[in-house]
């Protein structure tokens, strides 16, 4: 099938067959492999990416779902110039990461939530966080880092 | 698995196309949130889906005389930032801020989870205890006659879900245990009060959507936790998994009501 | 250098932010399954639905036929071409006779001995094609009885002809005749009985292999997610395949996670090498999350009786525990050796119990194999011993505190009965700031705070030790390890005074990159941003054992020391030569080489171009370059320890277990960077209140299905579960490597069950339940405040 579609700001137009997810349209045709699969159940949310303004798990659509959608991926979030978006500058600075593997969706996801919740309190970052799982940090520092990025995106 | 059985997409723009693509055999796709996951698994294997993505007729949230209509293909996260929902039924709305998490409620609609019943959603008990009406693109029907049990529901082959149509109550909470792992209702409870009636039902148990009667005439009489604390949940008929045994569920089943009407009388 | 020095260099102690952010958190992080080769292939595995079953037949007829399918590999296809897949270690049994070792070939010939065991292996031009042909090889079983249970293994069928009782072995260590003795002059003795819950590893990065093959040169390069490149190609050389090791590269780039599911050599990396050898061209395969819980390896796994021999007072006198562990259908990489030698040396704890002694029944039963999960042995045995000491107390009405101080070893070194040599600690400073730091002060007020509410409050303590930086080799190695465990490091200073690292440990999340970089900014007055650490790759770095065991800075950092040792002693010589001094004149500095007494100095950097451009230089004693490597193999382990408290608040109504603080005093010897320490701190603790309160791998018992075999039935921990953290550090450095550093990767998921553990049954005393095993889940609770009832 023909996909028309925007991702990171650019306009892409590919033939692909209709049982293409996603996630591997994003890794395997595009090539952007910051968007990572940790899961087969739709609940790691490691392919998290960003789709119409809200988060959603690339690996449970199928691409039909996304004609004509504005996506954005992790490698679309940083500024032209390579200016970090306050959110990846926030979870360096807080150390919200270890092995990195989740940390593109957790990072997606943190944008959308902040876009949605600004005054987010702790309490609602880690409800709204139920959709991500980290094995590595505990959660401790994504939830700073969260916090950190809650206070720039404000001032 | 991360990969798909091949099938044929379809995605129509108008209802009357998806209908018939649907009566010719198609496999209805709303968000996909269930359906794509058992895809993955090979556990469904359609040869054709039809997306019903494209249809505007089938999105939408309005206030119509003293109901409150939702589209089918509204997605969690619209009914639960709406403030008509907000206004009309705030249980409801936020009962669709509880679905699954905020990614899946991007993608997941309440048609596709009405119509898929699983025994452990949270839609089907707000139906059900709000005595929705189904509307299909051929017919009306009642939430006590749509769901039927697990997985069950009174769609026929080839019918598909426009719109829900909710009575707006005097006052309703839904109070949901969530099965740790997967986020599902271990025991979700909605109650609801109108002018003339109570309703309770309840998700989780095991074999699908149920209205807990006893509950519902005990609170008829005394809208209060007391009033059910010592009403009982038929252990036989709940089910028992590792996240659960069935007395352990008939025990959540009093407990969360009770906080059900807590919650309700705010 | 020593610790004492080192520990007052720049950049020792500093919250350094991590190098290695920049390339994940813009998504350009470089993890297997993000290579594709030119020409790729995919693997898709048949995986045995039964548990135990005879191979009566593999027909692969169908699937051959289907598009795309190139060639299918049976048991058949292997059988006497190949090794089977090794254990690293030996355990000598009680009676002398050694561990019994059945074969593991990397597709199963004659029989299947667990859900998920590799059965054949389809090659395919696309993933999807290789998923779809799986499903059209018909496999023939003749089921067996499946041995799930390890009470019943004895008397089940046996998995092994090797094996006929199923016990892989019975091993003891300790005085047997001296516990028996003191138990008889007890003026107490408390018993206890503990599930050490089945825990299942689930890093985030599916496991993946990737292997190219070039007929021209008959070499190999696999790409893989392990935590240990080189043992990977020690194994699969000298082991599996039989090959050279100049034949085969193995590269473990960005590795998402391990937790010691890393650890092994898996039938699918044997698989990709021996597809893409026959058939010469890249085989990739990548594990569904479905295929990561039924085939890797899983963790724990114990099932103990142990019993403490008391005086009047509380004073320990002996300890007797026994126990029936676990290993799966096989044994892993280090299977044997978690539940004996990194388990039963651990069960002194921080307390002076003059005899003891432990016995383990080892079985296979038809379950995923069992190796190493964060803390691999010690978290078993630190949960035995701090449920059991908690337990003391409350039988003689001492409070968690006092039962412990009573018993704490004060005097370092401290020559336990079970064969460790602690080295150092402070464990009563340990539990004094961990007391302050959860105000167990008003601990009562919270309490009846918490009743107001008809909720249950309740307070855990957990002082645990562990061991890290296993050695020295001559030691593990009579002790059955079937390699050493040192470290190697090279450190290459480049012409205009860059430096790069190459480390025989490996980083995947640990933040190597940061740490070794901090190590030779602060030794040679560098940047740190200058540095480059190269780990994963066994065509670049020297031969090394990896990452586990919190071995990385204690031992990785030792070898790197010891290399930047003769980095200075020889920039020294060079120095002295270039600024007419001798070489014992000069003093190294930040960066600078100065002459003892003068303002007569040179830079580091204007060195390391005098030994790449030696124009000017003592050739006839010295060689030019500036590139040194070390290995180190440490005296002896280390033994981080510390004392956790948990405090939990349960609502008895539903059963749920709130954290509602959790406080860490841990005691980590010297700090490199405290934001990398602090993350493990979290991160372990986390993976402990997971094993307390959420996780447990379970098998039917009738049909040997694992039934938590998805996210969707397997709790993992997520951000709701975040407790409050307060953490606070207590260093006495360590006296068996350079920079005295202990190990903090593994203390969280060590020293946090029993905390959790004994607050919960703090919490539910009053109800009248004494006992609780792990996770206890809401159902849990809730079932064992009904039965208390009852």
């Amino acid at each position: 099938m023909k996909l028309e579609i925007t991702v990171n700001g650019r306009a892409v137009s590919a033939d692909v067959p209709p049982n293409t997810l996603l996630s591997a349209f994003i890794r395997d045709h595009l090539r952007l492999t910051g968007t990572h699969r940790g899961c087969d159940t739709s609940q790691c949310g490691a392919c998290t990416v960003i789709a119409n303004g809200r988060s959603m798990k690339s690996c449970s659509v199928v691409v039909g779902q996304m004609q004509g959608a504005a996506i954005t991926t992790i490698e679309g979030l940083a500024g032209k110039d390579g200016e970090l978006h306050p959110m990846q500058a926030a979870f360096k600075e807080c150390h919200g990461l270890q092995c990195g593997f989740c940390t593109p969706g957790m990072i997606m996801s943190s944008v959308d939530l902040l876009t949605h919740h600004p005054h987010a309190t702790k309490a609602e970052i880690c409800e709204l966080l139920e959709g991500n799982i980290c094995r590595c940090t505990g959660y401790e520092n994504i939830v700073k880092a969260v916090q950190t990025a809650q206070k720039k995106m404000s001032a | 698995m991360s990969t798909l059985y091949a099938f044929d997409y379809e995605r129509p723009t108008t209802q009357a196309d998806a209908v018939r693509l649907i009566q010719a055999g198609g496999r209805p796709l709303a968000g996909g949130q269930t359906l794509i996951a058992s895809m993955k698994l090979h556990l469904a294997s359609p040869s054709q889906l039809v997306d019903l993505g494209a249809i505007p007729e089938l999105v939408g949230i309005r206030k119509q005389g003293d109901e409150l209509v939702i589209g089918a293909m509204t997605c969690h996260r619209d009914v639960a930032e709406s403030t008509v929902v907000r206004e009309a039924i705030p249980a409801l709305a936020a009962l669709a801020d509880l679905i699954g998490d905020k990614q899946i409620r991007s993608m997941g609609t309440i048609g596709g989870s009405v119509a898929n019943n699983d025994p452990a959603a949270d839609y089907p008990a707000a139906l059900l205890a709000l005595g929705a009406t189904i509307h299909t693109a051929s017919r009306k029907i009642a939430a006590d006659d749509f769901f039927q049990g697990l997985f069950s529901t009174a769609l026929e082959e080839g019918e598909i879900i426009t719109a829900i149509h909710f009575p707006i109550p005097q006052r309703a909470a839904y109070v949901k245990f969530p099965q740790p792992a997967s986020l599902f209702a271990l025991i979700g409870v909605f109650v609801a009060q109108f002018r003339k009636s109570v309703r309770v039902a309840v998700t989780g148990g095991g074999s699908g959507v149920f209205r807990h009667t006893a509950m519902e005439a005990a609170l008829s009489r005394d809208f209060s936790p007391a009033a059910i604390a010592n009403v009982a949940t038929d252990v036989e008929s709940l089910s028992s998994d590792l996240h659960g045994s069935n007395a352990y569920r008939a025990h959540l089943v009093s407990v969360i009501a009770q906080r059900a009407v807590a919650g309700a009388q705010g | 250098m020593g610790a004492n020095e080192f520990v007052n260099k720049p950049h020792i102690g500093e919250s350094v932010r991590r190098v290695e952010d920049a390339r994940f958190i813009t998504g350009q992080g470089n993890y297997v399954d993000d290579i594709v080769e030119a020409g790729q292939k995919y693997a898709a595995f048949v995986r045995s639905t039964y548990p135990h079953a005879r191979l009566t037949g593999v027909d692969t007829s169908a699937a051959e036929e289907m598009p795309g399918v190139i060639r299918i590999f049976t048991g058949k296809d292997i059988a006497g071409k190949c090794g089977g897949l090794p254990a690293g270690w030996m355990i000598v049994q009680v009676d002398g006779a050694p561990m019994k070792e059945p074969q593991r070939p990397f597709l199963a010939i004659d029989k299947v001995r667990y859900v998920g065991e590799p059965v054949a292996m389809v090659v395919a031009d696309t993933k999807e094609q290789a998923q779809n042909a799986i499903e059209s090889v018909m496999v023939d079983y003749d089921p067996l009885d499946p041995v799930i249970d390890v009470h019943k293994a004895a008397n089940g069928p046996a998995l092994h002809a090797e094996a006929p009782d199923n016990r892989c072995y019975k091993w003891g260590i300790g005085d047997k005749a001296g516990v028996d003795a003191a138990f008889t002059k007890a003026a107490h003795i408390t018993k206890i009985d503990l599930i050490n819950n089945r825990m299942i590893p689930n890093a985030m990065e599916p496991r993946a292999a990737n292997a190219t093959f070039s007929r021209a040169t008959g070499e190999s390069t696999l790409y893989t997610t392990s935590q240990n490149p080189h043992l990977v190609r020690l194994l699969m050389c000298a082991n599996i395949l039989q090959i050279p090791e100049t034949k085969l590269r193995v590269v473990a780039p960005d590795v998402g996670g391990g937790f010691g599911s890393k650890i092994n050599v898996y039938p699918e990396d044997v698989g990709v090498v021996w597809a893409s050898r026959a058939l010469n061209c890249p085989v990739k395969w990548t594990a569904e999350r479905s295929e990561s819980f039924l085939s890797d390896t899983h963790g724990r796994d114990h099932h103990t009786h142990a019993e403490m021999a008391m005086d009047k007072d509380g004073h320990f006198l002996a300890l007797r525990v026994h126990s029936d562990v676990n290993l799966g259908a096989y044994l892993a990489t280090f299977g044997p050796a978690v539940p004996t030698y990194m388990y039963a040396t651990l069960l002194a704890g921080q307390y002076k119990t003059p005899q003891l002694y432990a016995e383990v029944d080892a079985w296979f039963t038809n379950t995923a194999p069992v190796d190493a999960y964060r803390g691999a042995g010690r978290p078993e045995a630190s949960y035995v011993v701090e449920r059991i000491v908690t337990r003391c107390g409350w039988e003689l009405g001492l409070s968690q505190d006092e039962i412990r101080r009573r018993n704490f070893i004060t005097e370092y070194p401290y020559q336990t009965p079970v064969a460790m040599q602690y080295d150092t600690g402070d464990w009563p400073k340990c539990l004094d700031e961990a007391n302050k730091l959860a105000e167990v002060d008003s601990f009562d007020q919270r309490r009846k705070a918490s009743e107001a509410k008809g909720l249950r409050r309740g307070i855990g303590y957990s002082s645990y030790v562990e061991a890290c930086g296993m050695g020295p080799s001559r030691i593990v190695g009579q002790l059955g390890a079937r390699a050493g465990l040192y470290e190697s490091g090279e450190v290459r200073v480049n012409p205009t005074g860059s430096v790069t690292v190459f480390t025989g440990t490996h980083s995947h999340g640990q933040g190597h990159e940061t740490a070794f970089a901090q190590l030779v900014a602060a030794r040679l007055g560098v940047a740190i941003e200058n540095v480059e650490v190269v780990h994963g790759d066994t065509n670049r770095i020297p031969f090394g054992m990896g990452t586990y065991g919190s071995r990385s800075l204690a031992v990785g950092g030792g070898a790197i020391m010891k290399a930047l040792d003769k980095i200075e002693e020889k920039a020294k010589k060079i120095a002295a030569h270039l600024l007419e001094a001798s070489d014992a004149d000069i003093e190294f500095e930040n960066g600078q080489l100065t002459v003892k007494g003068t303002d007569k100095k040179i830079s580091f950097g204007e060195v390391a171009l005098a030994a790449y451009v030696p124009h000017n230089y003592p050739l006839e004693k010295l060689e030019p370059g500036l590139d040194e490597t070390a290995f180190f193999d440490p005296p002896n382990f280390t033994f981080p320890g510390g004392t956790y408290i948990c405090e939990v608040e349960i609502d008895p109504a539903t059963g749920v277990v709130t954290i509602d603080r959790f406080t860490c005093v841990d005691d980590f010897g010297v700090i490199v960077n405290p934001m990398l320490v602090d993350g493990q701190v979290h991160g372990g603790v986390m993976q402990g209140i997971g094993q307390a309160l959420l996780e447990e791998g379970v098998y039917d018992q009738e049909t040997g299905q694992l039934l938590t075999g998805s996210f969707m039935d397997y709790t993992m921990p997520r951000a709701i579960n975040l407790p409050n953290f307060r953490i606070g550090t207590v260093c006495t450095p360590c006296t068996s490597n350079p920079i005295g550093s202990k190990g903090a990767g593994e203390a969280g998921a060590i020293g946090a069950p029993p905390a959790v553990i004994n607050a919960v049954l703090d919490a539910l005393k009053p109800l009248g339940v004494n006992d609780i095993d792990m996770p206890a889940t809401p159902f849990h609770v809730w079932t064992a405040i009904h039965n208390a009832k009852a």
